[in-house]
C-alpha cells in the first residue's frame, strides 16, 4: 500500500516540478497572447503604422532630390561660402529642363518655397524661360540673366539644405526655429513664429477645461455615488445624455445659447441685468464652456466609480473619533478618490489637447488650437511635412505628460493609496 | 478532429477571401461618382445636371459632397483607391493638383471644344463649372443705411455692430486694402510688397475688436440672420438662396467683390473616364448651364449660357456686366506662393 503510494509519487518525478510549472506557465502565456493577437494586429495596422508614417513624414525630404538630382549631387561638395561653380549651374540647368518635361518642377518649387518665400516664382519662371540646356560654360551667365536670384548665395544654400534625404526643417519650423544662411539654428522671423504660442495655448485651454470639469464634476459624482439607486440611475442618464448626442449638435447648441441675441443674453437683458449683450462666444470663454460641457462625462464616470468603492463606514468612523466634517473629508474621503481624480483628469486633458471642431466653431481666430493648424496644413495647403512635424511635437508632449502622470500616481493603488 | 477543424477554417478563409476579391472587382466596376460642394448648390446641380443626365444619357451615377482641400485629393489619388471620378475644385486646388499630377489632362474635343467656354474657365486639367463672388452682405431689415463698399465695412461709427470675414489671410487682406482705398485692379500689386501687407494688417487693426471669423460658407447667412454681425463677406449665391428660400431680406454690394472659378476635374486613374466626359459634355452645354443659373445665382462657363437666361435673373449673377465691372479675380499664383507665410502672419496678428 505504502509502496504503491511511493511509486505513484515517484512516477512523476522524472519531470521536475519546476519545469512542469514553467511549461504550464508558458502554455498559459501562449493562450493569452493568442487571445489578444487579433487586437494587437489591428492596432499595429491602424494605429502604430500610421503614427510611424506620420513621424517619418516629419523628417522625409526627398522632393527636391527627386526633381533636381544632378544639382543636389553637385552641391554636396560645395562649402556654401561663395556662389557655387559653373558645374553646379550646368547641373541645375539640365535638371530644370528635365524636370519641366517630367512635370516634377512644381513639387520641388513648392518645397523650396517653404524655406524661401518666392522660390516658387524663381523656379517656375526659370523653367519657362529656359528652353534648352545652355552651351557648356555659359550656364551661370544664362541663369543669372533669366533671374538675378541665381546670383544670390541664399538661393543656393536653400537648395543645398533641401537636398534631403531627411531633414530637420519641418521639426524646427514646428518649434519656431530655422537655419540661417550659415546653417546655424536661429529663431524664426517674428511674424512667422507662432507655433510655440499655439502649443502653449493648446495646453492652457486643456488645463483650464480639465480644472473646470473637475470642479463641476466632483460634486455631481459624489451625489451619484451616495444617492439611492433609483434616483442615481436617473441622474446618471442625464450625465450620459451628452454621450448620445453628436458633438456637432452640442457645439451648435452652444452657439444658439451664447450668441449676442441668444438665449442667455436675451434672458439677462430681459431681467435688466445687462444693457448691451455680453460677448460670450467666438472667444476663449465660449471655447472653455463648450469644451467643458462636451468633456464632463469623461471626468464624472471615473470619479463615480472610485467613489462608489469607498465604504461609508470610513467617514462614520472618522466622525466617531471626533473629526469635524471638513477634516474627515480632507483626510479620509479625498485621498481615496485620488485615483478617480487622476484618471478623469488625464482622460479629459488628453482628449482636450486634440480638440478641433469645438474651438473651430465657437472660438475666435486667437483661440484655434494646434489641431486646427494640423488640419489646415494637411487638407488646405498640403504641407504634409509641417503637419506631421506639428503632430509629432504634440504626440511627444502628450507622452511626456502621461509619463509624468504615471510617476505621480505610482504606488497609488485602486484602494486610493490606503495601504492595508 | 483537429485536421477537420483546420480544413473548416481554411474553407472559411477561402470564402472570405473570394468574397473580398469579388468586392474589390465590384469596386473597380463602380458607378460614376461626382463630388461637389453640398448644400443649396448641390441641390441645384442635382436638379439640373445629375438627374437629367442619368435619364438622358442612361449612365448610372451617384453624387457625394466634400469641403475642399488639395490634401484630400492627394490622399485619394496617392492612396491608390480613389473612389471619386469627377470632383468640383476651387482654383488653387486646380493649380496645385494639376502641378502634382492628380488630375487627368482634359480632351476638350469630347466636351464641345475650347471655343465654347469663356477663356478663364479653360485649363488643361479642368473645365470651369461656375463663377462666384465673395461679396459684402448685410441685412436690409437691420441696417438703417446700406453700406456702399468695403470702406463702410470698416467704418464702425457710420454702421455700428460686429463684422465677419473668412478666417485666414485669403480674401481678408484684399478686402482690407480695398477698404483702405486701393483700387480693385491694383490690389495684388500692393499686396505683393511687404509695405502692402503691413498696410492691410494696419487697416484690420482698426476693427479688430469687432471682427468675427467664419470658416464654412453656411455660417455668414446664419450670422446675419441671428443679428450676430451687421455685415459679412459671403458667397453671393448664399445670399440669394437665403432671400428666396427663407424669406430673408439680405442685400449685397458688388463693388469690390472678389470672384473666382470652380472647375470640374477628372481624378487621375479614374476607371470611368468615358462616363465622366459624357457628364462634362452634358454639364457644359449652354441650355443646361442656363438652368443652373436660374436655380442658384452663380455665373457659368459656357459662352452662350448668358444669352439664354431671363434678364431678371441675369442682373443678379456675378457674370452680369455691371456686377463684374469693379470685381477682382482672386490671384491663384499669388496665394500659392504666399499662403503658408501669410497664414502664419495672420494667426500671429490674431493672437496679439
Amino acid at each position: 500500500m505504502t509502496d504503491a503510494l511511493l511509486t505513484g509519487a515517484n512516477a512523476s518525478t522524472d519531470v521536475p516540478l519546476k519545469r512542469r510549472l514553467r511549461r504550464a506557465e508558458r502554455t498559459r502565456q501562449v493562450k493569452a497572447l493568442a487571445l489578444v493577437l487579433p487586437l494587437l494586429v489591428f492596432l499595429l495596422f491602424t494605429f502604430a503604422g500610421p503614427i510611424a508614417g506620420m513621424l517619418w513624414r516629419a523628417i522625409d525630404d526627398r522632393e527636391v532630390r527627386q526633381a533636381l538630382p544632378q544639382t543636389v549631387a553637385a552641391l554636396a561638395s560645395w562649402d556654401g561660402k561663395d556662389l557655387p561653380d559653373e558645374k553646379a549651374y550646368a547641373a541645375l540647368a539640365s535638371d530644370i529642363v528635365a524636370a519641366r518635361a517630367a512635370g516634377t518642377i512644381a513639387i520641388a518649387a513648392k518645397r523650396l518655397n517653404y524655406a524661401l518665400n518666392g522660390f516658387r516664382t524663381i523656379l517656375t519662371s526659370t523653367a519657362r524661360n529656359l528652353k534648352t540646356v545652355p552651351e557648356p560654360g555659359t550656364a551661370k551667365e544664362t541663369l543669372g540673366k533669366i533671374n538675378p536670384a541665381w546670383r544670390e548665395r541664399t538661393t543656393w544654400t536653400t537648395i543645398k539644405d533641401a537636398g534631403g534625404p531627411v531633414t530637420g526643417f519641418y521639426l524646427l519650423a514646428a518649434l519656431d526655429l530655422t537655419r540661417n544662411v550659415d546653417g546655424a539654428i536661429v529663431a524664426a522671423p517674428p511674424d512667422q513664429a507662432i507655433y510655440r504660442d499655439v502649443f502653449a495655448r493648446t495646453f492652457l485651454i486643456s488645463l483650464g477645461v480639465t480644472a473646470l470639469c473637475l470642479i463641476l464634476g466632483f460634486p455631481v459624482a459624489y451625489l451619484l455615488a451616495t444617492l439611492p439607486p433609483g434616483r442615481s440611475n436617473l441622474l446618471m442618464i442625464f450625465v450620459l445624455l451628452p454621450f448620445w448626442t453628436s458633438l456637432l449638435v452640442r457645439t451648435c447648441a452652444w452657439i444658439v445659447l451664447l450668441q449676442s441675441n441668444g438665449v442667455v443674453n436675451d434672458s439677462l437683458h430681459w431681467l435688466g441685468i445687462i444693457d448691451a449683450p455680453l460677448r460670450l462666444i467666438y472667444n476663449r470663454f465660449g471655447v472653455c464652456v463648450a469644451m467643458t460641457h462636451v468633456l464632463l462625462p469623461f471626468m464624472i464616470l471615473p470619479l463615480y466609480s472610485s467613489m462608489k468603492a469607498i465604504s461609508p463606514a470610513y467617514m462614520r468612523a472618522a466622525a466617531s473619533l471626533g473629526a469635524p466634517p471638513l477634516t474627515a473629508f480632507l483626510r479620509i474621503y479625498l485621498p481615496q478618490t485620488l485615483p478617480g481624480i487622476g484618471a478623469g483628469s488625464l482622460l479629459v486633458f488628453i482628449l482636450a489637447l486634440g480638440y478641433y471642431i469645438t474651438p473651430a466653431l465657437v472660438g475666435g481666430a486667437a483661440d484655434q488650437m494646434i489641431s486646427y493648424f494640423i488640419a489646415l496644413y494637411t487638407t488646405e495647403t498640403a504641407n504634409w511635412g509641417l503637419a506631421s512635424a506639428l503632430g509629432a511635437v504634440l504626440l511627444l508632449a502628450t507622452i511626456l505628460l502621461a509619463l509624468v502622470y504615471g510617476k505621480l500616481v505610482q504606488g497609488q493603488q485602486v484602494t486610493g493609496g490606503m495601504k492595508n | 478532429m483537429l485536421k477537420r477543424k483546420i480544413g473548416k477554417i481554411a474553407l472559411g478563409f477561402a470564402a472570405a477571401f473570394s468574397a473580398s476579391a469579388a468586392l474589390a472587382t465590384f469596386a473597380q466596376a463602380r458607378d460614376l461618382t461626382v463630388v461637389s460642394w453640398g448644400g443649396a448648390y448641390q441641390d441645384a446641380q442635382k436638379k439640373v445636371y445629375f438627374e437629367p443626365f442619368k435619364k438622358t444619357a442612361g449612365v448610372a451615377m451617384n453624387d457625394e459632397s466634400w469641403d475642399g482641400g488639395v490634401g484630400v485629393l492627394r490622399a485619394k489619388v496617392q492612396g491608390g483607391a480613389a473612389t471619386w471620378d469627377l470632383v468640383q475644385v476651387e482654383s488653387d486646388e486646380l493649380a496645385v493638383g494639376c502641378e502634382e499630377g492628380l488630375f487627368e489632362k482634359l480632351d476638350y474635343s469630347k466636351i464641345g471644344g475650347e471655343a465654347a467656354y469663356i477663356p478663364p474657365s479653360v485649363n488643361p486639367c479642368g473645365v470651369g463649372a461656375i463663377l462666384y463672388d465673395f461679396v459684402l452682405g448685410y441685412d436690409k431689415d437691420k441696417l438703417k443705411e446700406a453700406p456702399k463698399g468695403w470702406a463702410d465695412f470698416f467704418d464702425t461709427k457710420k454702421i455700428p455692430g460686429k463684422r465677419a470675414l473668412r478666417q485666414g489671410p485669403k480674401t481678408t487682406l484684399e478686402i482690407a486694402l480695398m477698404a483702405d482705398g486701393v483700387a480693385p485692379k491694383d490690389v495684388y500689386k500692393v499686396l505683393a510688397t511687404d509695405e502692402g501687407v503691413d498696410r492691410a494688417f494696419k487697416k484690420l487693426d482698426t476693427i479688430k475688436g469687432d471682427l468675427v471669423w467664419w470658416k464654412a460658407g453656411a455660417q455668414p447667412p446664419q450670422l446675419l440672420a441671428s443679428g450676430e454681425v451687421a455685415m459679412t463677406s459671403v458667397y453671393n449665391g448664399r445670399i440669394d438662396t437665403a432671400n428666396k428660400n427663407e424669406k430673408k431680406n439680405f442685400g449685397m454690394v458688388w463693388d469690390g467683390a472678389l470672384f473666382t472659378l470652380d472647375s470640374w476635374v477628372i481624378l487621375k486613374g479614374s476607371p470611368n473616364k468615358d462616363a465622366a466626359y459624357k457628364f462634362l459634355d452634358f454639364a457644359g452645354k449652354a441650355e443646361n448651364q442656363s438652368k443652373l443659373s436660374e436655380n442658384i445665382a452663380y455665373g457659368t462657363s459656357n459662352k452662350d449660357a448668358a444669352g439664354l437666361i431671363q434678364p431678371a435673373v441675369l442682373k443678379d449673377l456675378p457674370t452680369a456686366p455691371d456686377n463684374i465691372k469693379n470685381a477682382v479675380e482672386i490671384n491663384v499664383a499669388f496665394w500659392l506662393e504666399n499662403i503658408d507665410r501669410l497664414t502664419e502672419r495672420f494667426n500671429k496678428w490674431a493672437a496679439k
